[in-house]
């Protein structure tokens, strides 16, 4: 990447631009003008806040665990694999970065409910329903934050140098090691990007987590559900928790951009 | 690489609305009114009859949770009329000094246990809510629905165990309707409107409770005529029109 020569902003681009900033800064600026600090250690401290916490961080963890089993061979086939209608396939199993998460809900339902596809039959053979259930949190957290990691991957296995894979195999390297010793230790910062992109996807999840696993403190209650139904009772409640989401996305964010992306 | 992540960056996050602002201070005009979801099909209709008596008027419904609406107009959003689900949380809005005049009572709901079309699990009563085969979910303890059913349960000394605090009636409703729970207690007149998707079962009127609607003329309302013209209307040609959808008279 080279680096951009040093410009003289135009006025009106950078009135614009300054509005763009203003945008974003003035509702965080909100939050944390109306956060009653005084009682930010109760509010964090609160039992259900704490079942929110412990249960967000194991399902959003849980779901970028699943997200790499799954979404790095996604990945590796959409880069490595020519095969007929791959671009549709890629489409498909990115939809939910797109979807409004309701719509992602309203389709796990209809695919996993009790009534669904696949749902009716794990029920009738093996009782299994997973509607209203942790699993349930985990399966949408994953559905909406699983194609952050598959395309940042993607992306990291097209700009790989196949050169040093090759090299490795005339060395006589077998293709699993070549996997485990080269690819991935090459596109370990796509690898980790993608990761941490979904996992804060997955953190932040509501939309599709309320419609398909409902809302139960400590079984399906993540913390933006929280912050939802705290606006309702407990509204200061509700900011504090908000300001401990946001903390965490933009040290997420943040962290990502110096370390990985290149800082600017 | 980087282009890419950056585009997952700006897809990463998504947000809610914010009603829009009302205008001029006659009976024409935008009128915003801010209802309880449980409302929005009857006050659909009643605006529909509003303005085809005041035609230059423009109504515009905010139907949510009433005390999202609550905390909505509590940070300022722009509104003509709050119609509230219950009397507490008008009360907080009078509290909060946002009304202009008295709350005044249009309507009163009950409450009904909403199951699959044709009752498949052959629940007669809150006791059967509390049965081990039964799948039930509730409102939350904030919204007023919720409150009202954990109510009707105490007073009927059932207790069931939920397996989701919905955020609304109609999250109820539809988990229900779509077979992924077995039961849950609603509004009669949430019943009535998913009518065919859903069935009713009857709480008897000595178990169940009166859910009053109060309404009021918000004070920071840029149409106050048209505010007041929309209660009045409300109160005497929009009676037949509630009852339509299952409301009882206030």
């Amino acid at each position: 990447m080279t680096q951009p020569r040093q410009e003289r902003v135009p006025a009106a681009l950078g009135i614009l631009a300054g509005l763009g900033a203003a945008f974003f800064i003035l509702p965080l600026a909100g939050l944390l003008a109306r956060a009653p600090w005084g009682d930010a250690l109760t509010a964090l401290t609160a039992p259900e806040t704490l079942d929110a916490l412990r249960l967000s961080l194991v399902a959003s963890l849980t779901a970028t665990a699943i997200s790499l089993l799954l979404g790095v061979p996604l990945a590796w086939v959409y880069a490595r694999v020519e095969f007929p209608g791959r671009n549709l396939l890629r489409a498909l199993t990115t939809l939910p970065m797109v979807l409004p998460p309701v719509v992602g809900g309203i389709a796990l339902l209809l695919a996993f409910g009790r009534r669904g596809l696949l749902g009716m039959f794990l029920e009738r053979a093996f009782g299994i329903t997973l509607p209203f259930t942790t699993a349930g949190v985990v399966m949408a957290e994953t559905f909406v934050s699983m194609p952050f990691l598959v395309l940042t991957v993607e992306a990291g296995l097209r700009s790989l140098d196949r050169r040093y894979e090759e090299a490795a195999r005339t060395l006589g390297a077998g293709r699993w090691t070549v996997l485990g010793r080269v690819t991935l230790p090459l596109i370990a910062p796509s690898l980790f990007a993608g990761a941490v992109l979904s996992w804060a996807r997955a953190l932040g999840e509501f939309g599709a987590t309320i419609t398909f696993a409902g809302n139960f403190p400590g079984r399906t209650q993540t913390m933006p559900l929280a912050v939802y139904l705290l606006l309702e009772s407990r509204p200061e409640a509700s900011f504090i928790l908000s300001l401990v989401l946001l903390a965490v996305s933009l040290a997420v964010l943040v962290g990502l951009r110096d370390r990985w992306l290149g800082s600017a | 690489m980087k282009r890419c992540v950056l585009l997952a960056l700006a897809v990463l996050s998504a947000c809610g609305s914010v009603p829009a602002p009302a205008s001029p201070d006659k009976l024409g005009g935008d009128l915003s009114v801010f209802a309880a979801a449980s409302l929005t099909e009857a006050f659909k209709a009643v605006g529909g009859g509003f303005k085809a008596a005041h035609p230059s008027s423009n109504p515009t419904f905010n139907f949510a949770g009433t005390p999202t609406l609550l905390t909505q107009l509590q940070q300022g959003a722009g509104a003509d009329v709050f119609a509230s689900a219950d009397q507490p949380n008008m009360q907080k809005a009078v509290d909060s000094n946002l009304v202009a005049g008295k709350p005044r009572v249009f309507a009163t709901n009950k409450l009904e246990i909403v199951v699959a079309p044709g009752n498949p699990k052959h629940i007669s009563g809150l006791a059967d809510l509390a049965r081990a085969d039964v799948l039930y979910i509730t409102e939350a303890p904030d919204v007023p629905a919720g409150k009202y059913a954990a109510q009707v349960l105490a007073g009927a000394g059932v207790k069931p165990s939920p397996r989701s605090l919905e955020a609304d009636v109609k999250g109820v409703v539809s988990k229900v309707g779509l077979g992924e729970a077995d039961a849950g207690i609603v509004y009669v007149t949430d019943v009535r409107a998913a009518r065919g998707r859903v069935s009713g079962v009857v709480i008897p009127d000595a178990q169940n409770v009166i859910a009053s609607y109060p309404i009021a003329e918000l004070r920071g309302a840029r149409n106050p005529a048209a505010a007041r013209a929309f209660i009045d209307y409300l109160l005497a040609h929009g009676q037949q029109t509630l009852q339509g959808f299952g409301f009882t008279h206030s």
